[in-house]
């Protein structure tokens, strides 16, 4: 008979211990934008609700915004970087195809006894590396986990492209995820519609530029908005509905609802079907930062906590969607 | 008012907020009713939640005036 496998006591629950925010520091304005796109300022407000966005330096890496971020959840969690078991970076716009930005951040920042891996799940990637640390310390697989989401979306823009030209901005957000006594992080709803796989796309491969370089331009990204939009406000406002039933609350029950900064537009129409109640308190972190892809929500989180609005302890719903098309969503107790 | 006509309306009032007496067959959802693409999505959705049709993407830029959106969901709503 083969021996019996053994397992670590799964922990009652995990939860968010802290949160950490980079924000570049060059603002670019809708003005600046506006020209190439033949647009302008009140267009962009109007299509997105954003009024400017930041854009990191050139020489300013994913893994100098991610370590940035990380530096300050991590000082802000009081845990020693040693202790943390896993490095979880979701990004999809490292230019430097590999090795994985998170094996770079961890030794930067000390981690020395982690494990360590990138995910690409765009604009769903921190809500998928936040349901996967929940996993991960539960089941006692790790016990802090460090999860950051960090894109430089202004390498992969086109300036003439209407269509997404204006919507993208850069920055860097992380949060510590450690045991609890009890759930700080309800049941993540996740999936995918591959079927979709062109709404949001890079627009070729690196091998096509390679072979043609004369008649293409690099990768950037693309998108169907129309078809994106759909998606979002019909099949999300579902999936919200779903991580509110699997962690056993109600809209009433929440402090705060932190979407991906996708569009002002998307976040509106969620707000509007989800009905949520006035005291919940929506993120609106777009504004100022454009749509920042895997760090919109750790950012927007950042923001929503920096405004004094949200009492420690109070319930947010946090969903991420995008390019794949893929989706995560659930429940946190904020730090 | 065709009963469709009037179902419509009333989405494109709550989308836009445009007055209902304005919402007439003739009008172009883009240049007179202040309908751009995405509030169009919206509309889109709420018809086929109201009038239980389905209104795929590569129809929608068909639509140009009320008219044709009512003809469309008409002939839909008969199939």
């Amino acid at each position: 008979m083969t021996a019996a496998l053994r397992l670590p006591e799964p922990r009652p629950g995990s939860r968010i211990l802290a949160t950490g925010a980079y924000r570049p520091a060059r603002v670019l304005t809708n003005d600046e934008v506006a020209g190439p796109i033949d647009s302008s300022d009140e267009w962009i407000r109007e299509r997105s609700g954003i009024v400017e966005r930041r854009w990191a330096a050139t020489d300013e890496t994913v893994a100098d915004m991610a370590i940035a971020a990380a530096s300050k959840a991590i000082a802000s969690s009081g845990i020693a970087p040693e202790a943390i078991s896993m490095v979880l970076v979701a990004t999809i716009t490292d230019s430097l195809q590999l090795p994985s930005v998170a094996a770079l951040v961890a030794d930067r920042l000390g981690a020395k006894n982690a494990a360590c891996t990138d995910l690409a799940a765009a604009c769903a990637g921190f809500c998928y590396g936040l349901g996967l640390a929940d996993s991960l310390v539960r089941t006692a697989s790790a016990e802090y986990v460090l999860v950051i989401g960090v894109e430089k979306l202004s390498d992969f823009v086109s300036p003439t492209d209407r269509g997404t030209a204006f919507i993208f901005g850069d920055g860097a957000g992380a949060v510590i995820v450690g045991p609890s006594d009890h759930p700080g992080i309800g049941p993540t709803i996740w999936g995918a519609d591959g079927s979709q796989h062109d709404a949001i796309k890079a627009t070729r491969t690196w091998i096509d530029f390679r072979d043609n370089p004369a008649d293409t331009a690099p990768p950037t990204i693309t998108m169907q908005g129309q078809a994106v939009f759909r998606w979002a406000i019909g099949e999300m406002t579902k999936v919200c509905h779903q991580a509110l039933e699997a962690a056993g609350i109600t809209v009433d029950d929440l402090a705060a609802f932190i979407p991906h900064q996708a569009n002002m537009r998307i976040t509106d129409a969620m707000v509007r079907a989800l009905k949520l109640p006035e005291h919940v308190v929506v993120a609106r972190d777009i504004e100022y930062t454009g749509n920042t892809s895997a760090a919109s929500v750790p950012l927007a989180m950042d923001a929503v906590l920096a405004s004094g609005k949200v009492a420690s302890g109070g319930l947010a719903l946090l969903i991420g969607f995008g390019a794949g098309l893929v989706y995560a969503a659930q429940v946190v107790e904020l730090p | 008012m065709s009963q469709t006509l009037e179902g419509l309306a009333a989405i494109v009032n709550e989308v836009a907020g445009t007055p209902i007496a304005d919402i007439t067959a003739e009008k172009s959802f883009v240049d007179d009713l202040d309908i751009d693409s995405l509030s169009m999505v919206e509309v889109v959705m709420a018809c086929e939640d109201k009038f239980g049709v389905s209104i795929p993407d590569g129809e929608v830029k068909n639509l140009r005036t009320v008219g044709d959106a009512v003809a469309f969901i008409d002939s839909a709503m008969s199939a």
